[in-house]
């Protein structure tokens, strides 16, 4: 199976610019690179459920020109996804009967059900499901097996290649070792298989060759056993030179503290602190804590909340600007001054001369590009609503600023324009907490907490920060406690 | 020109040509006989539509599936509060009416309790209300047929050169309304929330307070407006408001308010009031038949809105 120059765009992001990806027969191959760097897409393309706008797929040494599930189905090629797929209002027998249309007839569930247990017993020994439950109602990591060993089914179709995205971020230790077993045998009787996992020791140990992935490309190819851990690390993240210049170091705490917070998963230990004009990042891989600890925050200023201590006024930068920013029914002005209601009143009602002075304001300061304010938010490309968005917090009475992620789709210019504007923000004495999935914005943050599972599992100041350090702690550690790991993912 | 064009381009226009078109159509078929009594007894009537309509209005536009049902049932109650508690005499005429306004209140506080404590639809909660409120307003006022005190009942039916004191009020209501969604920050945040109610929550607004207070509003305006027609109509009774249950929320999306939320319109309920009373006057007129009347309300209804209030869809 051979793919050659792919590439896939969303909008104006390159999800996959340019890739070319080998997979020989017999072998298991290893992808790894962090979040966004394009390992899903490029799998969804693989299997058929996502089309690549350039670029060639060659399977058994045919060209594929009309690929999609179907003939991928045909032509052995089966996907785990990492949002899991089965039926939950169907008992596993019915879920394994859906991929097996051959299964037929009378009896057909009798046979379904006995294909997936020899499977699951072949997998997983002593997995106590049986294939009559119905499959909402077994654990999380129950209907990963369950996935897993569909996959591995066969009736008509051949079976050549497995994909597997993230197969034991739902899997404790135990299982998850005989998952990967089970992957060296098959390898052994020719079916090949890519392994995507963020457990860097689960890809050095099963697979054969690693491929890298940053930032839509590949950028490294070899044999497993020409990495180790460390250079896995260091090349998903790029040993690029960086500018501490403009993060001065600061003692902490000498500054009001302004919020005292613990992740809920957190019973003991490390908390997020943030003082007066401070930037605090909160790093980690998407979806790990740090979006519920910022609304945690800004329920805590709105309601209060026991065990989160907020000082003072708190505005959120929404990254999801569709659900949680922006009104479209409305203009320019009135989406900025929102926030600010309180402040733009003359009396008992509100000024419209304030609120046009207040938005154009910060029109200038932060380059909205617009004829005119009165113009109804949707007239404006997605970056400048994202302006928007921080106009209204930054225009506001908050001494706390929260951002949620709050630069997805917003392009270079518009994100250097930003960073310069948060940063001189905090040196008039604004706080804020900024969940980041790039290390470039972490670098403009004077603390960061890295998150993993709901958790704070590391607390770096600027000076020992490294983006090393940031992904060697997001990533399980290898070899650790055998413990249930993560979440649905 | 000029001002024709920005008014035309007023979606509340729409209601009040609507309402010209119909008045017009029924002196022509009396050939001028009462044109100006139609007008003022049409006033008479839109006025208790506006004050219902305002406040369902708000509610509307606090976004999808939100509405108020129990407007019927809450009238009915306070129209009987208000006659027992003045029980006749001009002396309690005060009372009554902080007595029914306190009733319509509690209804509406109680709708709030129903769809946030046990989260039900507002549709839901609002018409299971009404059951309750109606079976209180039938054991309250069994048998009950109060007269309102002469100086309330004279009261309502005043007029000033032909146009009723209630419709003054309406008018001068209908504009304190519109300054508080337009320029006040609770009527901001109705619109905010009636478009992204998370949004509204993460820039800020108390969500759930304003959606406390807008229910507590139209319950509150229910039950004065129940009080006024006790006295209009010199007695209460516990069917008084059962066509308020329709007509506020047709004025509501004829006047060119948005179901979808988020889109308030004040000036166009007084336009959509007079049209749905003056359409009705006009079928009378015609003389047909009340199947034939209702029939034909109701299409005009579905007529208009697909015409003119419909919104495209926002999302």
């Amino acid at each position: 199976m051979r793919l050659d120059g792919v590439e896939r765009h969303f909008g104006a992001v390159r999800a996959l610019d340019g890739v070319d990806l080998t997979v020989d027969s017999r072998s298991c191959v290893g992808l790894v690179g962090h979040n966004g760097a394009g390992k899903s897409t490029l799998m969804h393309i693989l299997a058929g459920s996502g089309r690549a706008d350039r670029g060639r797929i060659t399977i058994g040494g045919h060209e594929e020109t009309a690929y999609s599930v179907a003939r991928a189905q045909k032509l052995g090629i089966r996907c785990v996804f990492q949002e899991l797929s089965l039926c939950p209002n169907l008992t596993v027998a019915e879920n394994a009967r859906i991929t097996h249309a051959s299964l037929k007839g009378i009896g057909w569930r009798k046979h379904s059900a006995a294909l997936i247990r020899a499977k699951l017993d072949e997998i997983f020994p002593g997995h106590g499901i049986d294939p009559s439950d119905v499959v909402g109602d077994l654990a999380i990591g129950q209907r990963q097996m369950v996935e897993v060993a569909r996959a591995f089914t066969v009736t008509e179709d051949p079976l050549h290649l497995v994909i597997l995205d993230e197969p034991t971020s739902s899997l404790d230790a135990h299982t998850a070792g005989q998952l990967l077993a089970f992957v060296r045998r098959a390898v052994d009787q020719g079916i090949s298989s890519i392994l995507i996992s963020h457990m860097l020791g689960e890809i050095l140990s099963t697979c054969d060759r690693v491929v890298v992935m940053r930032d839509g490309k590949v950028v490294a190819t070899d044999t497993a056993s020409a990495f180790d851990r460390d250079r896995l690390v260091a090349t998903m993240g790029g040993a690029r030179q960086r500018d501490k210049t403009e993060a001065a170091a600061r003692t902490r705490g000498e500054t009001a503290l302004m919020v005292r917070a613990r992740p809920r998963g957190q019973t003991a230990g490390a908390e997020l602190v943030a003082h007066q004009g401070e930037i605090i990042g909160l790093a980690g891989l998407a979806g790990h804590g740090q979006t519920r600890l910022l609304l945690d925050v800004y329920g805590a200023a709105m309601q209060g909340r026991p065990g989160i201590e907020v000082s003072a006024p708190v505005a959120l930068v929404a990254g999801d600007r569709q659900t949680d920013g922006i009104f479209p029914l409305w203009s320019i002005a009135q989406n900025i001054g929102i926030r600010s209601l309180a402040g733009l009143r003359r009396g008992l009602l509100l000024s419209p001369e304030r609120e046009e002075a207040l938005a154009r304001s910060w029109q200038e300061k932060i380059g909205i590009r617009t004829p005119d304010l009165d113009n109804n938010i949707l007239s404006l490309s997605g970056g400048n609503q994202q302006k928007v968005l921080f106009a209204r917090a930054l225009g506001s009475d908050a001494r706390i600023v929260l951002m949620d992620d709050p630069m997805r789709g917003v392009d270079i210019g518009t994100k250097l324009e930003v960073y310069d504007l948060i940063r001189e923000e905090a040196r008039k004495g604004r706080t804020f907490l900024w969940y980041t999935t790039e290390m470039d914005e972490l670098e403009n943050c004077d603390h960061v907490y890295v998150f993993r599972n709901g958790r704070i599992v590391a607390d770096l100041a600027q000076s020992e920060l490294t983006e090393e350090k940031v992904i060697q702690s997001s990533f399980e550690e290898s070899g650790g406690p055998a413990t249930l790991r993560g979440h649905a993912s | 020109m000029n001002a024709i064009r920005t008014l035309l381009a007023r979606p509340w226009i729409w209601s009040f040509i609507g309402a010209l078109i119909v008045w017009l159509a029924a002196i022509t078929f009396t050939g001028g006989y009462g044109a100006g009594g139609m007008i003022t007894a049409a006033l008479s009537l839109a006025v208790f539509m506006v004050i219902v309509g305002i406040g369902q209005m708000f509610v509307i536009t606090l976004g999808p599936g939100n509405v108020d049902l129990s407007l019927p049932a809450n009238i009915g109650l306070a129209s009987a509060v208000a006659m027992k508690v003045m029980d006749g005499s001009n002396s309690m005429i005060a009372v009554g009416l902080i007595a029914a306004l306190a009733s319509g209140m509690a209804v509406g506080a109680a709708n709030y309790l129903l769809i946030r404590v046990l989260r039900i639809p507002p549709i839901i909660a609002t018409l299971s209300s009404s059951f309750i409120v109606l079976s209180i307003d039938i054991a309250y006022g069994r048998g009950l047929q109060i007269k309102p005190p002469p100086a309330f009942a004279d009261f309502t039916n005043i007029q000033i050169l032909g146009i009723p004191i209630l419709a003054i009020g309406g008018v001068i209501f209908a504009f304190l309304a519109g300054i508080a969604l337009q320029r006040m920050i609770y009527g901001r945040s109705v619109l905010a929330i009636g478009q992204n109610m998370r949004a509204a929550w993460l820039a800020g607004i108390p969500v759930e307070r304003i959606r406390f207070l807008t229910y507590t509003l139209s319950g509150a305006l229910g039950g004065i407006n129940g009080a006024l027609l006790a006295g209009y109509f010199r007695g209460a009774s516990v069917d008084i408001g059962n066509e308020y249950l329709l007509s506020s929320i047709a004025v509501v999306v004829i006047g060119g308010t948005s179901v979808a939320g988020g889109k308030a319109n004040v000036p166009g309920i007084w336009g959509a009031s007079l049209f749905l009373v003056l359409l009705l006057t006009m079928l009378n007129t015609f003389g047909v038949s009340a199947g034939v009347r209702l029939l034909l309300t109701g299409l005009i209804i579905v007529g208009v809105i697909t015409a003119a209030g419909g919104q495209p869809a926002q999302r």
